[in-house]
């Protein structure tokens, strides 16, 4: 095979993000590595669940969380993962412009999420002096929410990263994996927040 | 040749050595005599497993055998390509189903045994203790008793002790190889396990959780004495009276300096709770000194003056002010005599 | 020709070239190196505890040193000796047994090499910087927690950065294996030792992020005052015991399945037989494998979790007697009506089986709970798992290095000095060990710096510290045989054991391409097959057209060095406001490589036709 990765309509694969060797290996080499990551979530959630009562007389779950934000907060993320979806329909099409347009607003939900993210944790800092130090369930819960903060803002990054570097040179099949990676990636943050939504606010609110 | 004959020679002889060694082991430590009721269901299971296991490994010392001597490659046949064979579905069955059944025979009176030595419903009918575990040192409180002491957990021989043990720093495990497994003693629960002796005796016990630089150090006994003399002693205990005036002059210096450099900040005598440091009411009873050393007047002072040699990272080390060798020596005369019981470790016979 | 090029080149050249590499031979050469290096640092710890321990109450070492030397022994021989060894042959010869030029991620297995040496370098820097760890390899908080000083920082930011380049290497493998088999190589035609490694990924998959997760409470304990261990905060210490043996008991089979995927090799190979019963091998290796997830609270019987989940784990744990059985009586089976050839490797694997066994039996003996609340944490115990991992591992890992040495240095190693080797390390291990099942009834409780006098423990630990000098007898005479053989030992062909997997097809040591042209494949010992029914050599796959090859690079070394810098910042952050220079300037130079490696395209070079027709074959 030739070593050009530039693709033309007539050439394009159908799914460009697997028609290299080196994108096999990335598509399958990312789930796999997805697969780690859920264990370490479910580590991290075991943790919270064992340690959520553990209040040591400081605030509780159901005198912090405020469905209200929480609720907005899962819209933005959940949406963004659609609006991925929508991207990597249009990579498929060849269409790049598109894909960097829907990619964009992706970005801007994301960091919206950041943004909420950022001033609940404020709000219960300063509202109710409720630290990572507090309590066991204070631990339990900045670490477990902030570890799936901290890899949204690493998707982030990673998503900026790819839009600016590719801005110019368009869609090839060097970097058409890449951006295919990158949206299973947000899929599986924005599921780790339905399971934190659902184990931490719902239950912390109900249970 | 020389290959398989060494191997089975050499487990011979370590067969051999071990058979020896395991009809030694100290008497009241050795979990391989035992004498008290958890040790026996342990014990029970041991030779169990064993038995079996020992079948399992004979068959395939055999077959092995058999193996390296029909199998070796001979002389005169460098070419022979044996027949390659892919399986047998028969033998595979065999080797899986006649496990299954070797296990079950173990598992059932695992489990057994399992929930019978976790049965706790006698424990408001019988003696409970609560035991402490502290770096370097184990606390017991009997309790509605109104008795504290460390280091010497006093028992009537034949009957259910329920203790209760819960850590005040790191994870420690309490053990009596001779009269039960062993059990965990945690920072953060309760957990509670039952000890009976068969005879009287002292009995060594182990920590078995490390748990810092003077882990190995951590040793204690259970005195099991007759039903009559536990009862003297949990009255002589009771009657204590913490303040009493020794007879000897020294031991009354002693006593002076005890609470002039503030020993009684840690340590108690009588039955009061705190316990910072050991409860030392009967410490001229106790087995030991620090629970390894001989109890006499020379280890005391050496102990009182300077602690770190005997025990490293023990938390009595700095936190007292400096003591004379003679007023360590007046300090050892009072401890001494604290002997508040007839009934000591030797009532209980051998050690 | 390669190695003769390399050996025209200066020093510098070739260090340079191993700084960058990314080819997977070389890159096990390094593991095996690295590996072997900290082998020899766990061993000498061993002989110090050994040393203190040959007369009760002695004063060889402290107690605090005492403590440092267990916990660096057990630390450094489970994640820095063992698993790098068995990662190196793992890159040694995985790749070659499904017909692939090279491994999935090349960039990334070289980062993994380095994550692991910079991990393992950081955690024995300890030593010269106030104290080793010293709260045992398991870290039991609230020990560890509480643990003076900055020693169990090390075995926290030390064990992660390690543990990262793990993670790594398993995902790569499993990529590899999945989307690299030659042409024919379906699933059931892999070599065993393909399986188990696939396998074993797998478990380093699913187990390391519980070790991440463990790792990562401790550290916030420890450095930020978080309260997880806390008790005064509502803490649990349990936490970490389950966290750590979610992770820790598939850790002991991520220790041994690549090794029986090696007895199977080496057996079959030496038994001039295919391997009987493979495919139950391969199912009893799954088994094994899923059981060992199931299994982890019997490291936790006496804590007190209750008679349920004490039986149900105890039960769990007697299942995996099952496959393991399985395997023995297999291999057994493979010999049965062999013609058997016993040198060197064959003698690791023939002295396996025995001692394996036993520590199998220990195994179920220590799975059934009541008996267990006498052997948990005494010596029966350390001879338990010494049997499985010295026997199983360590044993395992002298019989690939035997069997495969010619094939990954085109020497072969010293038979006199290998059967010597063998026998020593042999009964030497078995001298130290089998009395330390009958120390641990005897009332000897582990990590005990001294023992009394007159405790009847005296004589049983003289022979046992008598026994661990044979087994360094046996490795220094390793030592020996490995420098003899680089410089005296005879040049091999290419199949010196008449072999019947793919990797006896390559050149001893095979071309950095590994294959000219990739092999088809036929059935299971690919190479067996064509000898007995083909050509001798399997047919290509494809003709003979340019090889597309990765470019080397320096920066996952510099990026793992970027790490190991910031892991002295999160170390001395905690009472020194100049570790954050270290901190943020270690985190910059990952963070900077790790940008250039994304903004920079490196689509590899490509091996020329004409320049592969002119090499010889």
């Amino acid at each position: 095979m030739s070593h050009d990765h530039s693709i033309t309509p007539e050439s394009m694969p159908n799914e460009p993000e697997k028609a290299t060797q080196e994108g096999k290996n990335k598509f399958i080499g990312f789930w796999f590595f997805l697969g780690g990551e859920t264990v370490l979530f479910a580590s991290l959630f075991g943790t919270y669940i064992a340690l959520r009562n553990s209040t040591a007389d400081g605030p509780t779950a159901d005198e912090l969380f405020g469905l209200e934000l929480v609720f907005i907060m899962t819209i933005l993320l959940l949406t963004s993962s659609l609006t991925s979806v929508y991207a990597m329909y249009h990579m498929k099409n060849n269409n790049f412009k598109k894909m960097q347009l829907w990619l964009g607003i992706t970005a801007i939900l994301g960091l919206s999420f950041l943004g909420s993210e950022i001033y609940e944790f404020t709000h219960y800092i300063t509202g109710y002096d409720f630290t990572f130090r507090s309590s066991a369930f204070g631990s339990a819960f900045y670490t477990l929410v902030g570890f799936h903060g901290g890899h949204v803002t690493f998707g982030m990054a990673w998503l900026i990263g790819l839009m600016i570097r590719n801005a110019k040179r368009g869609l090839n099949l060097y970097n058409a994996p890449k951006f295919y990676v990158f949206s299973l990636y947000w899929h599986f943050i924005d599921v780790i927040w339905v399971f934190i939504f659902t184990v931490v606010y719902l239950m912390g609110k109900v249970g | 040749m020389k290959g398989w004959m060494g191997k089975i020679r050499a487990f011979c002889l370590l067969g051999l050595t071990a058979f020896v060694l395991s009809a030694c082991g100290k008497e009241n430590l050795t979990a391989l005599d035992p004498k008290g009721y958890g040790a026996e269901q342990s014990f029970n299971l041991i030779i169990l497993t064993t038995v079996v296991m020992l079948f399992v490994l004979v068959s395939v010392l055999i077959v092995y055998t058999i193996v390296l001597i029909r199998y070796r490659k001979k002389k005169g046949q460098e070419n022979y390509i044996p027949k390659q064979v892919e399986g047998n579905k028969t033998l595979e069955t065999v080797w899986t189903v006649i496990p299954i059944i070797l296990l079950l025979i173990i598992a059932v009176p695992t489990v057994t045994a399992t929930f019978n030595l976790a049965d706790n419903s006698a424990a408001s009918d019988s003696l409970n203790v609560q035991v402490t575990g502290n770096q370097y040192w184990w606390h017991f409180n009997y309790e509605g008793q109104e008795i504290q002491t460390s280091q010497d957990l006093y028992i009537p021989v034949g009957e259910k002790v329920y203790l209760n043990m819960k850590s005040s720093d790191v994870i420690h495990s309490f053990w009596v190889p001779t009269i039960s497994g062993k059990m965990d003693v945690n920072p953060e629960n309760e957990n509670t396990m039952y000890i009976e002796a068969k005879e009287e005796g002292v009995y060594w016990g182990k920590c078995a959780e490390f748990c810092g630089p003077s882990h190995s150090l951590m040793d204690f006994k259970v005195i099991a004495v007759s039903q009559d003399e536990f009862d003297q002693w949990v009255q002589d205990m009771q009657n204590v009276d913490p303040e009493a005036e020794p007879e000897k002059a020294v031991a009354q210096e002693g006593q002076g300096l005890f609470q002039e450099k503030n020993c009684m900040s840690c340590h108690a005598i009588g039955s009061s709770p705190a316990q910072v440091g050991p409860n030392l009411t009967n410490f001229g009873d106790r087995s030991k000194l620090a629970g390894v050393k001989d109890l006499n007047k020379e280890n005391l002072k050496q102990w009182i003056m300077d602690p770190e040699s005997i025990k490293p990272g023990n938390k009595m080390t700095g936190n007292y002010p400096e003591v004379s060798e003679d007023e360590a020596g007046k300090i050892a005369e009072y401890l001494m005599q604290l002997q508040p019981s007839d009934v000591t470790p030797e009532s209980a016979g051998k050690e | 020709m390669s190695t003769v090029a390399a050996q025209n080149r200066g020093f510098g050249a070739v260090l340079w070239d191993y700084l960058t590499t990314v080819d997977h031979k070389k890159i096990a050469h390094l593991y095996l190196f690295g590996g072997g290096f900290f082998f020899l640092l766990g061993g000498l710890e061993a002989m110090a505890i050994r040393i203190q321990l040959i007369q009760p109450e002695n004063d060889f070492v402290s107690a605090g040193f005492y403590n440092e030397l267990l916990t660096m022994h057990g630390t450094t021989m489970i994640f820095l000796a063992a698993m790098p060894l068995i990662l190196g042959l793992m890159n040694a010869v995985v790749p070659l047994q499904i017909g692939a030029r090279d491994v999935a991620f090349p960039f990334l297995n070289s980062l993994g090499f380095w994550l692991f040496m910079f991990g393992g370098l950081l955690l024995n820097c300890s030593w010269f910087l106030g104290g080793a760890p010293d709260a045992g390899w398991t870290g039991y908080v609230p020990l560890s927690v509480t643990s003076p000083g900055h020693g169990v920082d090390f075995y926290v930011v030390g064990l992660q950065i390690a543990g990262a380049g793990t993670l790594i290497g398993g995902i790569n493998f499993l990529a590899t294996i999945v989307t690299m088999r030659a042409p024919g190589m379906t699933y059931m035609r892999m070599p065993l030792f393909a399986w188990t490694t696939f396998i074993t990924s797998v478990l380093i998959l699913f187990a390391f992020p519980a070790l991440t997760v463990g790792l990562f409470l401790l550290m916030f304990d420890r450095m930020f005052g978080s309260a997880f261990f806390d008790v005064g905060l509502g803490g649990n210490a349990i936490i970490w015991q389950h966290l750590f043996w979610i992770f820790g008991h598939p850790e002991v089979y991520i220790l041994i399945l690549p090794l029986f995927g090696v007895f199977s090799e080496v057996i079959a190979t030496f038994s001039k037989k295919r391997l009987f019963g493979y495919t139950a091998m391969v199912f009893a290796t799954m088994l094994i494998a899923f059981l060992g997830f199931m299994v982890w609270a019997h490291h936790m019987f006496t804590v007190g979790l209750g008679p349920v989940a004490n039986s149900i784990f105890a039960i769990a744990t007697m299942a995996i007697a099952v496959p393991t059985g399985i395997k023995i009586f297999n291999w057994l089976a493979t010999m049965w009506g062999g013609q058997i050839t016993i040198n060197s490797a064959m003698l690791w694997a023939l002295g396996f089986i025995p001692t394996f066994t036993i520590g199998g039996m220990t195994g179920v003996m220590v799975a059934s709970v009541v008996a267990d609340y006498q052997y948990h944490d005494t010596y029966f115990v350390v001879a338990h798992f010494h049997y499985v991992i010295v026997g199983g591992t360590v044993f395992g890992i002298f019989a690939g290095l035997h069997y495969w040495w010619p094939k990954m240095f085109g020497r072969i190693l010293n038979e006199a000095m290998g059967k010597l080797t063998f026998w020593t390390f042999f009964i030497g291990f078995h001298l130290t060990f089998f009395i330390q099942h009958f120390l641990g009834l005897m009332g000897m409780p582990r990590r005990y710096w001294v023992y009394l006098e007159n405790q009847g423990l005296d004589l049983g630990n003289q022979i046992s510290t008598v026994g661990a000098f044979f087994m360094a007898v046996g490795v220094i005479v390793f030592l020996i045989n490995i420098v003899y053989t680089a410089v005296k030992g005879e040049k091999v062909v290419d199949d010196p054991w008449d072999g019947r997997t793919l990797e006896w097809v390559t050149a001893s040591p095979p071309a950095h391409y590994n294959f000219k042209q990739t092999p088809l494949i036929r059935g299971l010992d690919a190479l067996w097959i064509e000898k007995t029914e083909g050509k001798g050599r399997p047919t290509p796959a494809e003709p003979l057209g340019d090889i597309h090859m990765p470019n080397s690079s320096f920066l996952p070394f510099m990026m793992s060095f970027g790490l190991f810098i910031a892991g002295f910042g999160f170390i001395y952050q905690v009472n020194h406001n100049w570790a954050y220079i270290l901190l943020f300037g270690g985190m910059a130079i990952m963070l900077g490589c790790m940008l250039i490696r994304s903004l920079k395209d490196d689509h590899g070079y490509h091996i020329p036709k004409d320049e592969l027709e002119s090499e010889a074959d």
